[in-house]
């Protein structure tokens, strides 16, 4: 594990992360606590439950499909987008 | 034997003699209590890290009593079997020779199957939300998600934290962030009139432990009320202020006044997570609070031969009860893998294996369990909390008012209910929104029925749907700790 503080990329923005961390809280941790829309009503979501169950952290990670934040472990280099 | 080497491939051995599902208290006992008596083990957990909801791994490291000893235990577990970390289970199914296949999603987002000739069910549960009026907002976590950010992150949920729920749960998660420099604004605990004072958890003889929470509340001067809650969040994109409401015994609103903060950490108890088991046709039972655990008799056993279950999917408890039946199942697991021939005898030698100390210790702490679950029911009174635009399902975004639609046009149970309206045909299968909505229908809540544990891709599907699957390449992840030696140790972890 690396022992440093990093940053990852997020929509662009950096975001620093304390190793171990997930990209969930380090966005939270930044002040970002939404970063997705939801598909109807637009409303803004982020962490919830914090443990990978309700689906509402999604984000997508170094171009792959949709991650919950709160379970991705934030490596450096990681280029985050969210929707 | 050399099992468990960082990047093998989990496929490479062949039948495992034990495949553990959850890395928490239940299933790391679980699981060391057989590799210590030389069986083969695989034990596979969706997080980086061993230790599931209390021990977690802190980023900051933290004292959280009996970590140092579960820290050994995951050590000695990692030196001694397949730790697969970072693999979420979807599924598990019986082959026709009686082995179980555990399919699961590995960190590259392949599909990995794992076969074991027996299985364990550790996995944990999860929070209880009630809905209500902006609990969707960004600020509202529940109160394990505040905890999980604060224990595994270091990342204190907000500043101004309004604390809201029922349950003794709340206490660790108030004084916890209070410690951590969040104002704290306030305990609101729906349930019972007794006060701090009579806490149950002092008529339990854990008087200590409620006074340390007493004693730390008071120091950070965080009010506990109880028959007060949170029964709604505003703000434009983020919580602003909470309306905190004084109740009635069934939870009906008295009267109410806002608080100014920006998070809320909100749970009702807990839901055991029992899919797996009721995936495999498992039976199901009713807990004291009503929620369906997986039946389990006095060695831990299902219903289903070479199923076993430990920790909160047979009822939640606390940890210390998840370990006691986690190491009670390993001990029952060893003693089916040497029964021999099959019959009367080998159910005796069973018997005999899980009886005495630690059977006696796991019925104390269940019935402290249940004690705790009945001092706090959830009353109906919350459903007046709702209004007809409050979201009751977050995923399909299903306010309150098309529930009462469907069930205008006929629908008498939760199931024709999500066939009308949708709630819980989204992303989380229903796992937040199902109490609400048995709730609302006015029935008793139901054992899951998802066919898939978790949502998959397609592509990892159809990879697990191919043939030779149970080969698939999978990496073990970071257990955590560095492994130190991989000489078997002298001492055993599992005591204390
Ligand atoms: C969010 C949260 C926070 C909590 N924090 C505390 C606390 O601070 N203090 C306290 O006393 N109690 C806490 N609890 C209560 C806690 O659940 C129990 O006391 C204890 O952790 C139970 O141990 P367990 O082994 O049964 O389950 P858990 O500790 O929950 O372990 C279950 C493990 O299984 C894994 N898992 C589940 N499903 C799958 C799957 N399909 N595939 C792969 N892995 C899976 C999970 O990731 C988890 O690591 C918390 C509960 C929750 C839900
Ligand atoms: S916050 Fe619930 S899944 Fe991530």
């Amino acid at each position: 594990m690396t022992v440093r503080p990093f940053s990852i990329t997020v929509d662009g923005r950096s975001v620093p992360v304390v190793p171990g961390q997930t990209i969930g809280a380090a966005l939270h941790a930044a002040g970002i606590r939404s970063w997705r829309a939801t598909r109807f009503g637009g409303r803004p979501r982020g962490l919830f439950c914090g443990i990978g169950v309700c689906f509402d952290c999604l984000i997508s990670v170094n171009g792959r499909a949709p991650e919950r934040a709160c379970l991705a472990e934030a490596a450096p280099g990681d280029e985050v987008t969210t929707s | 034997m050399t099992y468990g080497s960082a990047g093998g491939r989990a496929g490479d051995r062949g039948t495992y003699d034990l495949v553990v599902v959850g890395g928490g208290p239940a299933g790391v006992a679980g699981a060391l209590t057989a590799a210590l008596a030389g069986l083969r083990v695989a034990l596979l957990d969706s997080s980086a890290r061993l230790g599931g909801q209390y021990f977690r791994h802190t980023v900051v490291p933290g004292r959280a009593p009996g970590l140092d000893r579960f820290l050994r235990q995951a050590r000695a577990l990692s030196d001694r079997a397949e730790v697969l970390s970072r693999h979420q289970v979807w599924s598990v199914a019986r082959e026709p020779d009686g082995d179980l296949l555990v399919h699961a999603g590995s960190p590259d987002g392949r599909s990995v199957a794992v076969r074991g000739r027996r299985l364990l069910i550790a996995t944990g549960a999860y929070d209880r939300p009630l809905p209500f009026p902006g609990w969707d907002l960004p600020g509202v976590l529940t109160a394990g998600g505040a905890q999980a950010l604060l224990k595994g992150n270091g990342v204190v949920a907000g500043r101004r934290i309004v604390v809201s729920g029922t349950g003794p749960f709340l206490l660790p998660v108030a004084t916890g962030l209070a410690a951590a420099g969040a104002k704290v604004l306030g305990v609101f605990e729906a349930g019972g009139a007794l006060g701090l004072a009579r806490h149950p958890l002092l008529a339990l003889g854990k008087a200590a432990e409620a006074a340390g929470y007493a004693l730390s509340l008071a120091r950070h001067r965080v009010p506990y009320l109880t028959r007060h809650a949170v029964v709604a969040a505003h703000g434009e994109r983020e919580v602003e202020a909470v309306t905190v409401a004084r109740l009635d015994p069934r939870w009906n609103v008295l009267d109410t006044r806002i608080v100014e903060c920006d998070t809320v950490a909100t749970g009702y108890g807990f839901v055991p997570q029992i899919d797996l088991g009721v995936q495999l046709g498992c039976g199901t039972r009713r807990d004291v609070d009503g929620s369906p655990v997986l039946e389990a008799d006095s060695a831990q056993r299902t219903t289903v031969p070479g199923v076993w279950a430990a920790g909160e999917p047979t009822g939640v408890g606390g940890w210390r009860l998840a370990e006691l039946e986690g190491r009670i199942a390993g001990r029952s697991i060893v003693a089916h893998t040497r029964r021999r021939p099959p019959g009367a005898a080998g159910v005796e030698l069973m018997a005999g294996e899980v009886a005495g100390a630690l059977s006696r210790r796991r019925d104390r702490w269940r019935a402290f369990g249940a004690a705790l679950q009945q001092a706090y029911p959830v009353r109906a009174g919350w459903q007046g909390w709702l209004r007809d635009d409050t979201l009751v399902c977050r995923c399909e975004e299903v306010p309150l008012a098309r529930v009462r639609e469907a069930q205008e046009l006929g629908a008498t149970d939760a199931r024709s209910i999500k066939l009308l309206a949708r709630p819980g045909m989204g992303w989380c299968q229903g796992r937040i929104c199902g109490y609400a909505v048995a709730c609302l229908a006015g029935e008793p809540q139901q054992p899951p029925r998802r066919p898939i544990a978790q949502p998959i891709t397609l592509g990892a599907l159809s990879e697990a749907a191919g043939p030779g699957d149970d080969l698939a390449t999978s990496r073990a992840g970071d257990p955590g700790e560095p492994a130190t030696s991989r000489a078997d140790k002298p001492d055993d972890p599992l005591a204390h």
